[in-house]
């Protein structure tokens, strides 16, 4: 650390961490855990949790309850799933770290949300409804930034 | 008015890989190939559309860039985040068969995406990431 590169990441594992996060958005909804993420491009957990970071700006433990939040959202809006059936479908184990992780994101837990969001995108351009109902993660930078 | 979209421009880190993956795998025709010392732009697009073209150019060449702005567009390029380029298929679940089939690098298989479209996504060599989705 600290090396007169300024730390930055080889091109090489940029590219294997493209590959992660690419699996991360393709099968996220599995239980995948950062240690079958690492070991599918030959790295460490700790590894490629540094290096993940320094290339997004967030731990692939966070970009994979993000994306598993995200589509969440989405299952929750339709108003035809419980919390629990959703929690598992995204690819959670624990329905206690999902709830969490989706108030910390979303500001609402799952089931405020599912009761409150059904009618809120009735109408809306799915393209527009898509943009709108995205997950910020700046929402949660913030929060910290300025507790 | 009667302007149209004529040309669209992604960067590649490798002619030769560029060709392998938009003429080979994707099927598009080869309309230029131009080379400068050491560096080329290909020309590509399907031949249903000729009017319409791919640069496929080398982005080190863009006069200007500091070195810094250089390293930061490979390192973009490299994980994934600089350029995309959304198409679409008559058949996309046929079209990403061939496609994985020939070994490029998938993102996503074919999926009825909550905002309304059938899509998939690959990656081509350079990174750039290509959406294809159900044509309507």
């Amino acid at each position: 650390m600290g090396s007169r590169s300024g730390d930055r990441v080889p091109l090489a594992d940029l590219v294997l961490l493209r590959q992660v996060r690419d699996r991360i958005d393709r099968e996220y909804a599995q239980p995948l855990d950062v240690e079958a993420l690492a070991r599918g491009v030959h790295m460490s957990a700790g590894h490629l949790s540094r290096l993940f970071r320094r290339a997004y700006g967030e731990s692939p433990y966070s970009y994979l309850m993000t994306r598993r939040i995200e589509r969440a959202m989405a299952l929750l809006r339709r108003g035809d799933r419980s919390v629990t059936d959703v929690c598992f479908e995204v690819g959670c184990s624990s329905l206690g770290t999902f709830s969490t992780r989706f108030t910390e994101l979303v500001g609402v837990p799952p089931s405020v949300y599912r009761k409150e969001a059904a009618a809120a995108t009735v109408g809306m351009p799915a393209c527009v409804a898509k943009q709108v109902t995205r997950p910020v993660r700046n929402r949660e930078a913030r929060r910290a930034a300025c507790p | 008015m009667d302007i149209t979209i004529h040309s669209s421009f992604l960067p590649h880190t490798d002619a030769d890989a560029a060709l392998g993956f938009y003429r080979d795998a994707l099927g598009f025709e080869v309309r230029n190939d131009v080379g400068y010392n050491g560096m080329r732009w290909l020309t590509v697009g399907p031949a249903g559309q000729p009017a319409v073209s791919v640069v496929l150019y080398p982005p080190e060449a863009e006069p200007g860039l500091t070195d810094e702005e250089r390293r930061t567009v490979a390192e973009m390029m490299a994980k994934g985040t600089y350029a995309r380029l959304l198409l679409a298929a008559e058949d996309v679940d046929a079209t990403f068969a061939r496609l994985a089939a020939g070994g490029v690098e998938v993102v996503e298989e074919p999926t009825d995406q909550p905002y309304g479209v059938r899509d998939c996504a690959v990656r081509d060599p350079a990174g750039n990431l290509l959406r294809i989705q159900q044509r309507r």
